[in-house]
């Protein structure tokens, strides 16, 4: 099997798509990767500079550690002070810079923060830790909030009531429609998040192309799988067409999956959220079911904490996450900023545009 | 970031897959049943989906006629 995956990384077909993309004589077009996994490949595999003038590639929102926005870092903050508190996050989550201070600087100062791959894990600190509330930080897309919902729903039915979550959790399809219809972002084509499509699968995807006339695909992360597609978007382009293609379809299927989006609807509910860069997005958050209110972190903060974005002095964030602007474009990108001392959050993910950019450069 | 495994071995709702040589414990609360020797693409402790060999190999073949499409 793996020996099939990686034919994916073999260089004569890699090599054939990249002469086909060379061919490619229309309109200059923007083709927006908007997964934060595939501006990092990318940017690994050197594919910006194998593409002809006329081609350019922008980078989307797709990290959620990027498009969290500082308020819930505030807010986060707050919560790591508490008496009696353990917090547990993923580790990109930790080094956010926040006027100067992060979780990082605030565990240096003994505050008990765990760093943790997957929401399961901070099940298990809740479990060992019965006399402390566990706070989770819970961001992510359709690929992490299933396994959140688990996390909820475990801690439900074993009536652990000292593990709570604090959503910033995303779903992409209202952002996609944002960043279609945006006559400033001006994206000719997609290539749309292969992991995310897993869970909500490829139909969205139809829809948007029918609505903007913006043709896509749905692509995996190795060099053969993008290159693939952004030559079937060319070729789109090119005899006018707006059709999606799934070059994922080893692990993407039409519906997704149905397992992972009932766990999802069984423990959130859609409510309004707001992206770093992109602002307020109606319908784009996830916020817990009334039957589980009772693990939702947000009620500590009870409000103590203003709902808003603020981005730190010099810091493009905001129009990198809406491909409006390059880090080269940025006055601190490599300077001020950088992966050891990030200033905005695309900094700090490796699959933050700016850290790709600077990793690659 | 996701990471394709291979499951040695079943129990309940977590397997033990193989992720090139490494064993780590999985959730496969989200996938159907899943069989021993079976690729799992795994996010966050979690299996999201099986991975379908067949249409890997018919993914392939679509990509090796794309670039053929545009040879003169
Ligand atoms: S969660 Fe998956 S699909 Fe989403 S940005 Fe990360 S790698 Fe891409
Ligand atoms: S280089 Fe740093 S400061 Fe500039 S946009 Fe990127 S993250 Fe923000």
């Amino acid at each position: 099997m793996i020996s099939e995956l990686e034919l994916f990384r073999n260089e004569t077909l890699a090599e054939g798509l990249v002469k086909a993309i060379r061919r490619y004589d229309g309109r200059p077009v923007s083709i927006m990767e908007v997964c934060g996994t595939h501006t990092m490949a990318i940017s690994r595999y050197g594919i910006r500079e194998l593409l002809p003038p006329n081609v350019r590639l922008i980078s989307g929102p797709g990290c959620p550690v990027c498009v969290t926005p500082s308020f819930y870092l505030k807010s986060a903050l707050e919560l790591c002070r508490r008496e009696n508190t353990i917090v547990a996050t993923f580790g990109d989550m930790m080094r956010i810079p926040y006027k100067g201070v992060s979780l990082l600087t605030e565990k240096a100062l003994g505050r008990d923060i765990r760093m943790v791959y997957s929401p399961l894990d901070s099940l298990d600190i809740a479990r060992q830790h019965p006399d402390k509330t566990v706070i989770f930080l819970s961001v992510g897309f359709e690929t992490t909030v299933p396994v959140t919902a688990i996390a909820v729903l475990e801690a439900a039915q074993q009536g652990l009531d000292n593990f709570m979550i604090l959503s910033a959790n995303k779903t992409i399809p209202a952002a996609m429609h944002l960043l279609s219809s945006d006559p400033e972002v001006a994206v000719d084509g997609f290539l749309y998040p292969g992991h995310v499509s897993a869970v909500i699968g490829s139909g969205l995807y139809e829809e948007l192309a029918k609505a903007y006339g913006i043709p896509g695909a749905v692509t995996g992360f190795d060099p053969a799988d993008i290159l693939g597609s952004i030559l079937y978007v060319l070729e789109q382009i090119q005899d006018n067409k707006a059709t999606v293609a799934n070059l994922y379809s080893m692990v993407v299927q039409p519906g997704g999956n149905p397992i992972a989006r009932g766990k999802i609807d069984e423990v959130f509910e859609p409510s309004d959220a707001v992206w770093r860069g992109l602002g307020q997005i109606p319908g784009s958050g996830l916020r817990l079911r009334e039957k589980y209110r009772s693990f939702d972190a947000w009620s500590l903060i009870n409000g103590s904490v203003e709902e808003r974005d603020e981005e730190a002095r010099g810091c493009r964030c905001g129009d990198i996450l809406k491909g409006k602007c390059l880090p080269s474009d940025c006055k601190l990108f490599g300077k001020a900023c950088t992966p050891e001392t990030p200033v905005g959050s695309c900094m700090v993910s490796s699959e933050g545009t700016c850290a790709a950019y600077y990793r690659y450069q | 970031m996701a990471i394709p495994g291979e499951v040695a071995s079943v129990s309940g709702d977590r397997a033990v897959i193989d992720i090139t040589g490494i064993r780590r414990e999985v959730s496969i609360a989200l996938v159907e049943p899943v069989n021993v020797g079976d690729y799992l693409l795994v996010h966050a402790g979690c299996a999201i989906a099986i991975i379908d060999k067949q249409e890997a190999l018919e993914t392939l073949e679509l990509l090796r006629q794309l670039a053929g499409n545009i040879h003169d």
